[in-house]
């Protein structure tokens, strides 16, 4: 049985921008990439699945539960989420930021307890932070506190963990870290993975399946080598590519920008 | 490191290097900070009761406090100055805590219980009563009470969309202070005959309180700090942001409207008693957090405790220094208040724990 599965997700907060019948479904252990381009509504359907956002139709359930009738911290035992843009915690340290990772788990009278400490240590040494764990979040590098938020997604000890752009705002190498770690994550724990990545290659590199998604609608969904293709990349980006599929995962390299060639583009 | 996951325990308890964490710097710094702000206090409150146009010299108090010698000491002490200090102690204690915990709600440093409608509510309440029914006059404090009260519920009220998020409710608390402040004034200029007895509570003081003010205040001190006990929790996990707090699981809303209203029950108390008083629950937190960091389980003893000291002293101070003048305590606040924030502009601005 499938650990996450959002069927006929329908989401309409404004005329211009609408989520239509989407369905997403993971199994346990898998990595999951949605890509597409702006305004598709990827961040959208993360969003939709954690219950930031109520749908207008359909249904999300998670391990066997509709995620309507679970409380909050019933939903944060399952599932994790590693928001695209963390609001500066300016003096906590990254052990404080962790051990927030076992609210949900917490009664409202108490405090740590020896395994949410165990558990703390361990999501701090899971995500190789030993060495920073006293350190304030605001003198880390952007790599450092993603992974510090990270280790505080692990402390809850998710299902499933997902991903809002993870690597935007880091660098090449920073990037690639992170992209193993989580890679490790699901391999070592058979964490099922959905992560939004802007990054192609990335995503056909770190993941078992692929949706594509084009102004709210799902539009293509598999392997990367089943969904990467030119019909789909002129149809979805207006790009022409190149594909390489000498690796065990396909390459894409730009050609053409097809919008910026048309003279009557938006 | 082998992390096999099964139901029970899905992490390798070889792989962990430490179990606890180390004693570190923080914790050195805020046994100290604690140590200091208690002396403080005690300090504050035994010049409370020293000074005066009476000086009454410390061995005199310590028999009054412990032996009841009968003197005209004991009676300025202990009708007097006793009961100010004490009072002035829970005031100081609750506007701190009231002001901590506004910042977190707002996740603003420069927030305080007059932004969203505490001292506009309580100053109309007020002023109505001192000019338009003096003769019920004992009833201000409770007046001034539920003042606060309905303001700050019209202010929540207003900005609720789905929910109310904190610039919604700041936007809220500007309109409602703009709004009640006006009528407030209004009536103050349409009696301008009479205004003379309200200024003094305007601007915030501790005179002629008694006993019988402390009596009145403390249950809902006790309820108030057992209500803030519990929001120390709601505090914590708002720091974090809306989407991470709701990302664990937390009823964010709730939690806001909870903080607001034990925020509001500290206000209240405050204001009640002795007017509108400035500045404590703006500064305080502020200086607290540098030395003790956001972390509400240390913010809020640790702001209580100086909240409790500053209101003390600077009592006293306006009481005593400007001999023969009682300046009210809330001037005296907001004459040194200025200068600490051309201090925190020097430094680069106040962003909240930043040392």
């Amino acid at each position: 049985m499938a650990i996450l599965n959002a069927e006929r997700i329908s989401y309409a907060p404004t005329p211009r921008f609408s989520i239509h019948d989407v369905n997403i479904t993971a199994e346990q252990g898998e990595r999951i990439a949605i890509i597409g381009p702006n305004g598709s509504g990827k961040s959208t359907m993360l969003r939709l699945i954690t219950r930031l956002l109520q749908p207008n139709t359909g249904t999300v359930i998670l391990d066997g539960h509709d995620i309507r009738a679970m409380r909050g911290n019933e939903i944060a035992r399952i599932l994790a989420m590693l928001p695209q843009m963390q609001a500066g915690q300016h003096d906590l340290t990254v052990r404080d930021l962790v051990r927030y990772g076992r609210h949900p788990y917490q009664r409202w009278f108490s405090g740590m307890s020896k395994e949410d400490r165990e558990i703390v240590e361990w999501a701090i040494h899971a995500t190789r932070m030993d060495h920073l764990a006293d350190q304030q979040l605001q003198s880390l590098s952007g790599g450092e506190r993603q992974r510090a938020w990270i280790a505080m997604s692990l402390a809850q000890l998710p299902k499933v963990l997902l991903l809002d752009e993870p690597t935007t705002f880091l660098d090449i190498s920073h990037q690639f870290e992170i992209l193993e770690l989580i890679s490790q994550l699901n391999k070592e724990m058979n964490m099922t993975i959905v992560s939004v990545l802007h990054d192609i290659n990335q995503a056909a590199q770190y993941s078992d399946r692929l949706i594509v998604m084009k102004e709210g609608r799902m539009v293509a969904q598999g392997t990367p080598s089943e969904v990467l293709t030119h019909e789909m990349f002129e149809q979805v980006f207006e790009i022409t590519v190149r594909i390489h599929y000498d690796d065990p995962y396909p390459y894409v390299r730009l050609m053409q920008c097809l919008r910026c060639d048309n003279p009557s583009c938006r | 490191m082998s992390l096999a996951r099964s139901s029970q325990s899905p992490f390798s308890k070889s792989a962990i290097t430490k179990a606890d964490a180390p004693v570190d710097h923080r914790w050195i710094t805020r046994q100290i900070a604690l140590v200091v702000s208690l002396f403080l206090l005690i300090a504050a409150m035994l010049y409370g009761l020293i000074v005066g146009s009476v000086h009454v010299p410390l061995q005199t108090i310590w028999n009054v406090l412990v032996y009841h010698e009968p003197s005209t000491e004991e009676q300025i002490i202990w009708n007097f100055r006793l009961p100010r200090v004490l009072i002035g102690a829970c005031v100081g204690m609750v506007l701190a805590m009231s002001g901590a915990f506004m910042q977190g709600v707002m996740r603003n440093p420069l927030a305080d219980p007059g932004i969203i409608g505490v001292s506009a509510g309580a100053g109309l309440m007020a002023v109505l009563i001192m000019i338009i029914f003096p003769e019920y006059y004992y009833l201000i404090p409770i007046a001034a009470f539920v003042g606060a009260w309905i303001a700050v519920m019209i202010t929540y009220a207003l900005s609720w969309k789905q929910g109310a998020i904190p610039v919604r409710i700041i936007l809220a608390g500007v309109a409602v202070n703009s709004l009640v402040g006006a009528i407030t004034s209004g009536i103050m200029q349409l009696y301008s005959d009479r205004v003379q007895a309200v200024l003094p509570w305007l601007a915030g003081g501790l005179s002629g309180v008694s006993w019988y003010h402390l009596d009145m205040i403390l249950p809902y001190v006790a309820l108030a700090l057992i209500l803030s006990i519990f929001a120390i929790r709601h505090a914590n996990i708002l720091l974090l942001g809306d989407e991470a707090a709701k990302l664990l699981g937390h009823p964010t809303e709730k939690s806001r409207f909870f903080l607001i209203l034990v925020s509001t029950l500290l206000a209240g108390i405050a204001v009640s008693v002795s007017g509108l008083i400035g500045f404590v629950g703006l500064v305080v937190p502020h200086i607290v957090r540098m030395f003790v960091g956001s972390d509400y389980k240390f913010l809020l003893p640790m702001s209580a405790i100086c909240g409790a000291a500053l209101v003390v002293f600077a009592d006293t101070a306006a009481r005593s220094w400007f001999d023969p003048i009682e300046l009210p305590v809330g001037i005296l606040l907001a004459a040194l208040g200025g200068p600490f924030f051309l201090y925190l502009l020097r430094r680069g601005g106040g962003r909240i724990g930043n040392s």
